[in-house]
């Protein structure tokens, strides 16, 4: 059995995990009353956020420079397991950077651990905070619908077609690279 | 001869300078800013609205008086949520102490046109003694002051309860003034 290499999986759990803690704090820390728990919870989704956006970079380099392991799947599920995985690319990017911009326009920079400053890609504009925040919400509710799907796909090849394409992602895979 | 017309003239223009005072605060062209700290993200707000009674020569800095008063719900943080829960009764409780009163007590030179002034800044209830450095110009008879300075907000209790972890938001605010002031002769 082919499997991706040790780095496409690090890379992919890790984000795996940082998606799974920051979706529902981002959810959460919305609803909260004005407190300094919020305000820390907010700075620990910022920062996480940078740092997925920071390893999807590394994570898009890797895909660019290294083909997945092939696989003999019928046509249809081939053209809908690549459109899956673009989207999800596009939107381990695109979320992480609308958020940066939201921040930037509802006036708050992003400062990455309290210590390093992000620029401020955008001027104070709270219309336009508004509008990023409903980006930023509506990627997020595209990005549970595909991750959904990734994962119901990846467990009907695992227990019902019973075949590798789970497998060769499983840290503990073997790689016959 | 005329050396006396260049004296007269010199007298005369040293005391038209004497009587100008600077004494109408134009608070449209004046701004009253604050920063601050938030999880170490640097921050600033506004208040939109405070009055002053004041009077400054730049001949005579020993005589400058000025009092102001801040309404304090007229703060604008930038956002809304923020806006009502620092004039809520852990902050600066606006219903109880709704004005921060600022009454100088001495302004020397330090050269040039720069001055230092002094006095007690209220708010919430508690006085403390600040001090600022205070430049100031002339634009025609507009008389402009810019300085800052800087207050511990615990000392006068703003932010109490849970708001008293100075990690989330700083102890440390800095206060900045521009002050546009037209000259009215005494």
């Amino acid at each position: 059995m082919n499997t991706y290499t040790r780095t496409a999986k690090a890379l992919h759990w890790l984000i795996a995990l940082l998606i799974f803690a920051v979706f529902p704090l981002g959810v959460y820390m919305h609803e909260l009353k004005l407190s300094p728990a919020k305000l820390q919870l907010y700075s620990y989704h910022k920062w996480a956020g940078v740092i997925i956006l920071l390893l999807a970079i590394v994570r898009l380099l890797w895909r660019i420079t290294h083909r997945p392991p092939a696989l003999s799947l019928p046509r249809f599920q081939q053209i809908a397991s690549s459109a899956v995985h673009h989207l999800l690319y596009l939107l381990m990017l695109a979320i992480p950077l609308s958020g940066w911009l939201m921040s930037s326009a509802k006036g708050y920079q992003t400062v990455l651990f309290g210590i390093l400053p992000l620029p401020d890609l955008l001027t104070k504009d709270k219309a336009l905070g508004q509008t990023l925040e409903n980006v930023h919400a509506s990627l997020n509710y595209l990005l549970l619908l595909l991750v959904t799907a990734h994962i119901a796909a990846a467990l009907k090849h695992h227990f019902i077609d019973r075949d590798d394409v789970l497998r060769r992602m499983l840290p503990k895979g073997k790689n016959h690279e | 001869m005329n050396k006396q017309i260049i004296t007269s003239l010199l007298l005369l223009a040293a005391g038209s300078a004497q009587a100008v005072e600077y004494n109408q605060l134009q608070a449209a062209q004046s701004a009253l800013t604050f920063g601050y700290k938030q999880m170490g993200v640097p921050l600033t707000g506004k208040f939109n609205k405070f009055s002053a009674q004041l009077s400054f020569d730049p001949a005579k800095p020993a005589n400058a008086r000025a009092h102001f008063d801040v309404v304090l719900a007229s703060i604008d943080t930038g956002s809304t949520d923020a806006d009502e829960e620092v004039t809520g009764r852990q902050w600066f409780n606006a219903k109880t102490y709704p004005l921060a009163t600022f009454v100088s007590s001495g302004v020397t030179s330090l050269g040039g046109n720069r001055y230092q002034a002094t006095g007690k800044l209220s708010i919430k209830g508690r006085t403390m003694d600040v001090t600022a450095p205070v430049t100031f110009k002339t634009e025609g008879n507009r008389g402009v002051f810019d300085g800052s300075f800087n207050i511990k907000r615990l000392a006068y209790a703003i932010g109490e309860g849970e708001w008293t972890d100075v990690s989330t938001v700083a102890d440390e605010i800095q206060i900045v003034f521009h002050l546009v002031v037209l000259a009215a002769p005494k």
